[in-house]
């Protein structure tokens, strides 16, 4: 008997494809969405998006259950009962909105600073920034100071460019990839094809990360580094490359700053900085004419080394002479870093060697002649193989600047950034520092009922551009570009909370938060936080934070704090814009915009988030929202995405420009826009010549289109900063010899940590605290099939991760007699949590770890109160405080690098007790209430049942 | 294996029913007697109870008659044939007896047989599963035989006590029966405890050449159906008692009840004999329960079990 | 029927898993899932999907395993201690003892390909055929009281509807670190059995005797970073002599 009869084998899938782009995380790769009758069949990655090219994550495939979630949130809702208890009634948009204004328009009139607008993890940065600008709040900032600011400013400080979303490993070239920290993130797909590539070329994939799985696991080599310590196992390969001379000099001296001269005066103001002539332009020492020339001279030979004398009489050395005399000591030799890193000397050393092999004695050439900046012809692209990603394993400590900075100073110094085989920049990466905007918050900056006059956030060019006043005092609600952390160039939102509560810089009267967790993963201290979110001032019995309006699509834990709730729609009911005046999803040979569109019509009282403040805009009658009549500008995010115009014939997306749709980067609105990146699959993408492929930083042919497309309006070509003027800057500021002074309490620590050459100090936590009663690391990692706490309302998903433990070395359980199933506490400077238990061995000896955000608060997402996630699952933010430990003089400083204000999740140090058995986590809180009127959640699922033959 | 009751009630009742029905079949017992209609009704009773007990597992009981179909390959099929055949001669035994006061000794003999094939089907069951060691052996079937047969014979010693009288012949061939199959269980205790697994973690995963492989996480936190159905566990000390509670209360007893009950008057008799079945069901109910507690799938190579 | 086909099938369909670049990331699981909730056979059902025992029916599930060398150092920086991502779905053995257990006919292995399937509208939910699979491939759906089972996406492998190249599984489609190939290794010249050659691919349990059609990579072998160390050129005498190389490296350029 034959069987086929009976299986139905080309069944169509559903009813219509419709491609949009996914947002179960930031990764924003394309999907096909099936439909049949009008629901969700099947959502699989398109083929031909050029982020995931046909593949898709566990998330991505589990949109379904995200998008049908119970948890959504159905109506704007308004707080009836106290902070926290979850008591809300349901109001129309009308009232919702008409009261947001009641509530903002005030502020606006009288002190535009008590709004503080900051938004969690969302990809409309450049409408939302453009939107506190309008309001004129100073007070505004995306996720990014707890997320990755180290990567990204010590990228663009030295490089122009960062691992972070501006450049990716040439997957099909290199020859060694090495990863430092790096679980999952926000390339997810790409990084997965890319290994897969690597491995299937046999090139060598090396991890450096204190815990073996994930991408460790199929690492050729592990390196279970001691958190913390990246910098010294960097510096030490550094060390090594230069004294085998394994480094690429010519390289150094056409794009770096090697051969710029530091001038050399002790206790002078300009001590440190860069020779400059009367320009401006950078000194060096032209070898031929033996003369101080400025730099650029065509067919100057600079020299490297040695110590000249300035035309003003002074002495300056070059740079690199500085970096190399810094570097060869042999502070940095692989057995003097041995025992702090847990790596051993053999294995830095063998690290050393094979980057320097395969940089050198491996290198390619790409055939095709360019030209520089210089108008240098060249032959053909070199290509050293080498090529390096990092994230937050080293950007979530407080020497997470410093670190990464080594990090791109030892591409640099091997010539491979935007090489062939290299890492790559992509467009429009790189970017000079110069091209960047300085923050904007300054008293002058602001007032009532005015657009602040610049954007909030940037990079600093020196002390004199902090957002402070005369004493030195924060101007920002969150102390970003103040003295605490001068470089915060993304904003420091983990410290927005607890400022507010305090009252310190000033009290505010709005919170406005959009898509961020803070009563719970994405806070220091949870506990703490929504204390602070819940504490009134005893005197008039107001909330401390007196108003606080919160977006968010979902039930999370922060929804029951806030007072108005305006609900977002899913990633398959809006329309957005990933744009390229944003995190774009460009690659290197490639500038890439996206959109997403509604796919599917929202089934409840939901608004997009984007059209909702456009709307707000409005109301307010921000500039740029109104026309000169009052009238809106925009009907809702789509009409803004096509016809919002940021320079002439710039918009929000760079593809299907020009009345015709024929233009890309630079042209006139296309009214067809949106419909033609549909009919592409909702996303765009141009090819860069292959001319202009590599060395962007130097790349004349480059340059100019980056300038055809509209990224720039003049060429900027990157110099690689190896030694960093800026900090420089900061040292001189708090040695008090350089305007403006840093306040006393400070120096110190400038000094300590702001060295212009790459530098590690130990992190501060670990300084703070006793290693005998905090002898451990603990840290966490992202699953790669959950996002945050999104993934726990989605019922696929979560049965993957219905709770989490925490994994402790073999030694430390043998030595603590702890055995699976356990429970233990673990206790920090700061608090302690009792926790289930498992041992492993493929970690680093002196560091335990569990998964992110796994644990929930009961109640919240729509799940029973007894889930799981709530019982069993548990956070490590409660050990973490967004304060270090008091000093002797009473002051505390921020948990946070003190470059940039990135939070230093990883800094923690534990130790471990084992506890009684248990059954529930600590701590544990009274369960959330569900907000509003929730629908009732199914006992069983049979998703597809219906379509069932 | 989980032990689910269903499955430990289908193969102790039927296994008792079996047994029973052969017995009768093979004449051990006088067809005119009140005590012998009774016990073919209620050897058909338990047989149609355990059957109807193997159902309440079922996933859909409603199709259940398409286990009918696959005699050719499936063990389970075969005993659902066999089961639906051996109602006919052990009904027509019955109505014989029930009616008639007569026995049908083709048809007894016919039918004891049936029982027998039906109960090694149902051993075959599980022997014949690789994946579970503990059962895949030749030991299985003998056990199952073995204890049908003690059970029966446990059984007809009673119902003789209330009829004809117990015959030395039936205690000492039921005293035999027991000691055989508790001897036999014994050895399959024996090789269940120090075998060494055919399956491990090495082998299940293929890197045992790299080294010791050991669970690190499962692929789903919570349960699934898998380590449900197969994840059970009892711990080793636990298992030794309930073996000894086991033999005790359905081989020692029943043995040492049968042999006092061959030497005593008849309602003295009838009471050891009552109090031998009962011994044995519970000793066989144990017995089942540990069957499936103690067998480890090779899937929990996977899981960590 | 629930014989197995009496000649070898024409064709062994089947998967290639390489655990060397599987990073466990559960997409294939979750694909999978989604692909099959709608597709072949009632939907794959979720009990409690919001509460606290959550378990649902799934066809794929990645496993991890850690694997400590013996004598080996196992613990953190210098050791070798290692974890393994391991996905398994059914293998659609050769001699599979899940169809020859099954008493209704429901679960047959196909005569053309060797894909090996439940007819759902005969199955009577006995579980049987789950306790005679070493693997754990098979799991009953607790709302449709049906054994469900990898179906290697027949539903899609021969679907015409989709384009050629998306005529292939599910989970394979979407893995995002390609290590699932589809192929057919009855083929000596397909794709898959040219992986299994070359890199040593193995069954899974060959002693229960079912041989699997579906094929392991292994990991491959690694060496050590410590090796490679080499001796440096002209490391002698610190930042003079770099500094005396270097510019004689700059008169060159
Ligand atoms: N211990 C520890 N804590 C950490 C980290 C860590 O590594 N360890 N990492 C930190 C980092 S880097 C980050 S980025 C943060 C992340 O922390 P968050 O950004 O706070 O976390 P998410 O869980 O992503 O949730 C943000 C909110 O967005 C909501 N949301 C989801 N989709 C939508 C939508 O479409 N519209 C709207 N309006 N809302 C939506 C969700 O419901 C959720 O409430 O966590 C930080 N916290
Ligand atoms: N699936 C999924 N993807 C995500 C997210 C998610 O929640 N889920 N979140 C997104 C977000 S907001 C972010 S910021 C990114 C973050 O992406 P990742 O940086 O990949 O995120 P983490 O999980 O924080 O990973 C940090 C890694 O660094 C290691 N590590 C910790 N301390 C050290 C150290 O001192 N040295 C070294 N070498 N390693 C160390 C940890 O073991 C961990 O593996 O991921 C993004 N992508
Ligand atoms: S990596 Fe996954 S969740 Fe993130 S965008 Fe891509 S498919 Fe979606
Ligand atoms: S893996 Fe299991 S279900 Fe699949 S064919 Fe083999 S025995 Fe049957
Ligand atoms: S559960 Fe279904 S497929 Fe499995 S053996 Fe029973 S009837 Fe056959
Ligand atoms: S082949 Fe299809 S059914 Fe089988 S595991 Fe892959 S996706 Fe699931
Ligand atoms: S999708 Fe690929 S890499 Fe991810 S778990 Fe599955 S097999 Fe492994
Ligand atoms: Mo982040």
């Amino acid at each position: 008997m034959r069987f086929e009869s009976r299986v139905a084998l080309s069944e169509p899938v559903g009813d219509e494809v419709r491609k949009t782009t996914c947002y179960m995380c930031a990764c924003r790769c394309g999907i096909d969405v099936h439909l049949k009758d009008g629901k969700i069949r099947y959502i699989e990655g398109n083929r031909d998006h050029p982020v995931n090219r046909g593949v898709l994550c566990a998330k991505g495939s589990a949109g379904i259950m995200q998008h049908y979630s119970p948890a959504r949130l159905r109506a704007p809702l308004l707080r009836t009962g106290p902070r926290g208890s979850g008591e809300f009634k349901e109001i129309s948009w009308d009232e919702a909105l008409k009261l947001a204004v009641e509530w903002l328009d005030p502020v606006r009139q009288a002190d535009p600073k008590k709004l503080a607008f900051f938004t969690g993890r969302d990809q409309s940065q450049s409408l939302t920034g453009f939107w506190a600008q309008q309001f004129g709040t100073p007070n505004y900032a995306a996720h990014g100071g707890f997320c990755s600011v180290n990567m990204a400013a010590a990228g663009i400080m030295t490089i122009g460019g960062a691992f972070w979303e501006f450049g990716a490993p040439d997957w099909d070239r290199t020859k060694l990839f090495v990863m430092f920290g790096v679980a999952e993130d926000h390339d997810s797909n790409p990084i997965k094809m890319g290994i897969a590539k690597l491995k299937k070329r046999g090139a060598r994939f090396v991890s450096v990360n204190p815990v073996r799985t994930g991408y460790s696991a199929v690492a050729d080599n592990w390196i279970g580094i001691r958190p913390g310590t990246d910098g010294l196992l960097i510096l030490s390969v550094v060390h090594e490359l230069l004294k085998a001379r394994r480094i690429d000099v010519d390289y150094l001296v056409r794009y770096s700053n090697a051969p710029w001269l530091v001038i050399d005066a002790p206790g002078e103001a300009d001590h440190g900085l860069f020779a400059r002539d009367g320009d401006g332009n950078a000194l060096i020492y032209e070898t031929v004419t033996e003369q101080v020339v400025p730099v650029g001279r065509q067919g100057a030979r600079p020299s490297l080394s040695g110590r000249v004398q300035l035309p003003d009489g002074r002495h300056a050395v070059p740079s690199f002479t500085l970096l190399a005399e810094k570097y060869l000591d042999k502070q940095y030799a692989p057995e003097a870093v041995a025992e702090s890193t847990g790596v051993s000397a053999e294995t830095i050393r063998g690290l050393a060697a094979e980057i320097g092999r395969v940089a050198f004695d491996e290198a390619i050439v790409v055939d095709q002649p360019w030209t520089d900046m210089n108008g240098q012809r060249h032959d053909g692209f070199v290509g050293r193989p080498v090529s390096f990603h990092a994230m937050r394993g080293l950007s979530a400590h407080s020497n997470g600047f410093q670190t990464v900075r080594a990090l791109h100073m030892l591409q640099v110094l091997i010539g491979a950034v935007d090489c062939p085989g290299g890492f790559r920049f992509e467009p429009p990466y790189p970017k000079p520092v110069a091209a960047h905007p300085s923050p904007h918050g300054k008293a002058e900056h602001f007032g009532s009922n005015k657009p602040l006059s610049g954007p909030h956030l940037g990079f600093p060019r020196g002390p004199e551009d902090l957002l402070v006043d005369e004493d030195g005092k924060p101007l920002r609600i969150d102390k970003a570009f103040s003295w605490d952390a001068p470089i915060s160039a993304h904003g420091m939102m983990h410290m927005v909370i607890a400022n507010a509560h305090a009252g310190d810089p000033y009290p505010i009267d709005v919170l406005f938060l959009y898509m961020a967790n803070m009563a719970w993963n994405s806070s220091m201290n949870t506990a703490g936080v929504i204390k602070m979110l819940e504490d009134k001032d005893e005197a008039t019995g107001e909330y401390r934070i007196p108003k606080i309006i919160y977006s968010d699509a979902y039930a999370s834990e922060m929804v029951n704090y806030a007072d108005l709730v305006l609900p977002d729609t899913t990633y398959l009911e809006r329309h957005d814009c990933i744009s390229l005046l944003d995190r774009p999803i460009s690659e290197p040979d490639a500038v890439q915009d996206a959109i997403r569109w509604p796919v599917v019509k929202p089934d409840r009282d939901v608004r997009a988030f984007q059209t909702v403040l456009l709307d707000l805009g409005a109301r307010l009658k921000l500039p740029g929202f109104v026309d000169h009549r009052g009238k809106a500008l925009y009907e809702d995010y789509a009409d803004y995405i096509v016809r919002h115009e940021r320079r002439p014939g710039i918009g929000p997306l760079a593809g299907f420009r020009g009345s015709d749709g024929d233009r890309t980067g630079r042209g006139a609105i296309n009214k067809d826009q949106l419909k033609r990146y549909i009919e592409n699959g909702s996303f765009f993408s141009a090819h860069i010549p292959l001319e202009a492929q590599f060395y962007k930083h130097a790349n004349r042919a480059y340059q100019d289109f980056a300038v055809k497309m509209g990224f720039f309006d003049t060429p900027q070509p990157v110099t690689f900063q190896l030694y960093q003027e800026t900090l420089q800057k900061f040292r001189l500021s708090a040695e008090g010899v350089r305007a403006p002074l840093a306040p006393e309490a400070h120096r110190q620590r400038i000094l300590d940590t702001f060295d212009p050459l790459p530098d590690w100090y130990q992190p501060f936590e670990e300084a703070a605290v006793s290693a005998g009663d905090f002898p451990y690391h603990a840290i966490t990692q992202r699953p790669a099939a959950m996002y945050h706490s999104w993934g726990s309302m989605n019922a696929w998903l979560r049965q993957i991760h219905t709770k989490n433990v925490l994994y402790v070395p073999g030694q430390i359980c043998d030595a603590q007699g702890l055995v699976d199933g356990d429970w233990a506490w673990v206790i920090s400077h700061h608090g302690r949590i009792k926790v289930p238990v498992a041992r492993m061995e493929a970690l680093n000896a002196n560091t335990m770890w569990t998964w992110n955000a796994i644990g929930k608060r009961g109640g919240a997402w729509a799940l029973d109160r007894d889930a799981p996630e709530a019982q069993k699952g548990f956070l490590m933010n409660h050990l973490i405080h967004e304060l270090l430990p008091p000093r002797g003089d009473g002051l505390r400083w921020s948990n946070s690098d003190p470059v940039t204000g990135q939070a230093a999740w990883y800094d923690l140090r534990v130790r471990i007790e084992k506890a009684e058995p248990g059954a529930v986590s600590e701590p544990h809180f009274a369960d959330a209430e569900r907000p509003g009127q929730p629908p009732t959640v199914p006992a069983e699922l049979r998703y597809g049942q219906e379509w069932a033959k | 294996m989980h032990p689910a009751s269903s499955i430990i009630l289908f193969t102790t009742l039927s296994g008792l029913g079996y047994g029973l029905a052969a017995m009768l079949g093979l004449g051990l017992l006088d067809p005119a007697l009140v005590s012998t209609k009774i016990a073919h009704v209620l050897a058909i009773l338990l047989i149609a109870g355990g059957l109807l007990a193997s159902t309440l597992h079922l996933g859909n009981p409603q199709r259940a008659w398409r286990a009918l179909s696959q005699w050719r390959s499936s063990w389970l099929s075969r005993e659902g044939v066999m089961a639906v055949a051996t109602f006919m001669p052990l009904l027509a035994s019955a109505w014989a007896s029930v009616f008639h006061d007569m026995r049908l000794p083709i048809t007894g003999l016919i039918g004891a047989a049936m029982c027998g094939v039906t109960v090694y089907c149902t051993a075959m069951i599980y022997a014949s599963l690789r994946a579970i060691q503990a059962w895949n052996t030749p030991l299985t079937p003998a056990c199952y035989l073995l204890f049908s047969l003690a059970g029966g014979l446990v059984l007809a010693a009673s119902f003789a006590t209330l009829g004809e009288g117990l015959s030395k012949w039936i205690a000492l061939a039921g005293t035999v029966a027991l000691a055989a199959a508790w001897g036999v269980k014994w050895a399959w205790w024996k090789r269940l405890r120090t075998m060494s697994p055919i399956s491990t973690p090495a082998s299940a995963t293929g890197l045992g050449a790299i080294g010791t492989v050991r669970l690190f996480e499962r692929p789903h936190v919570n349960e699934n159906y898998l380590t449900r159905e197969m994840g059970y566990k009892v711990a080793r000390k636990h298992a030794a008692k309930l073996s000894l509670l086991a033999t005790a209360a359905g081989g020692v007893l029943p043995c040492l009840f049968l042999s006092i009950a061959a030497l005593s008057g008849t309602w003295m008799a009838a009471t050891l004999c009552t109090l031998a079945v009962a011994g044995f069901a519970l000793g066989m109910l144990v017995e089942r329960w540990l069957f499936f507690a103690e067998a480890r799938h090779a899937v929990m190579n996977y899981y960590g079990g | 029927m629930t014989l197995l086909p009496s000649a070898p099938p024409p064709k062994k369909l089947g998967l290639v898993i390489d655990l060397d670049v599987c990073v466990g990331c559960h997409a294939c699981v979750i694909s999978c899932k989604e692909w099959n909730t709608g597709g072949y056979g009632s939907a794959l059902s979720d009990q409690d999907p919001y509460g606290a025992d959550v378990t649902g029916t799934f066809l794929n599930r990645i496993h991890t395993f850690e694997i400590v060398p013996e004598g080996g150092e196992i613990v953190g920086e210098a050791g070798d201690a290692r974890i393994v991502h391991f996905p398994k779905s059914c293998l659609h053995c050769d001699d599979a003892p899940c169809v020859t257990v099954c008493p209704t006919g429901a679960s047959y292995k196909r005569e053309e390909d060797g894909i090996v399937l439940v007819d759902e509208d005969k199955c009577i939910g006995c579980g049987l055929c789950a306790w005679s699979c070493a693997y754990g491939a098979r799991e009953m759906d607790l709302a449709a009281g049906v054994m469900k089972k990898c179906t290697l996406c027949v539903d899609r492998i021969y679907n015409e509807t989709l384009a050629e190249v998306d005529r292939v599984p599910s989970c394979v489609r979407t893995c995002p670190a390609n290590a699932r190939h589809y192929g057919d290794l009855s083929d000596p010249g397909s794709n898959v059995s040219i992986l299994v050659a070359e890199r040593g691919g193995f069954d899974l349990m060959p002693e229960q005797g079912t041989r699997p059609v579906n094929k392991y990579l292994p990991p491959r072998p690694r060496d050590r970073l410590a090796d490679k160390a080499m001796p440096l050129a002209e490391n002698s005498d610190g930042a003079k002599g770099f500094f005396a190389w270097l510019d004689g490296v700059l008169d060159r350029i």
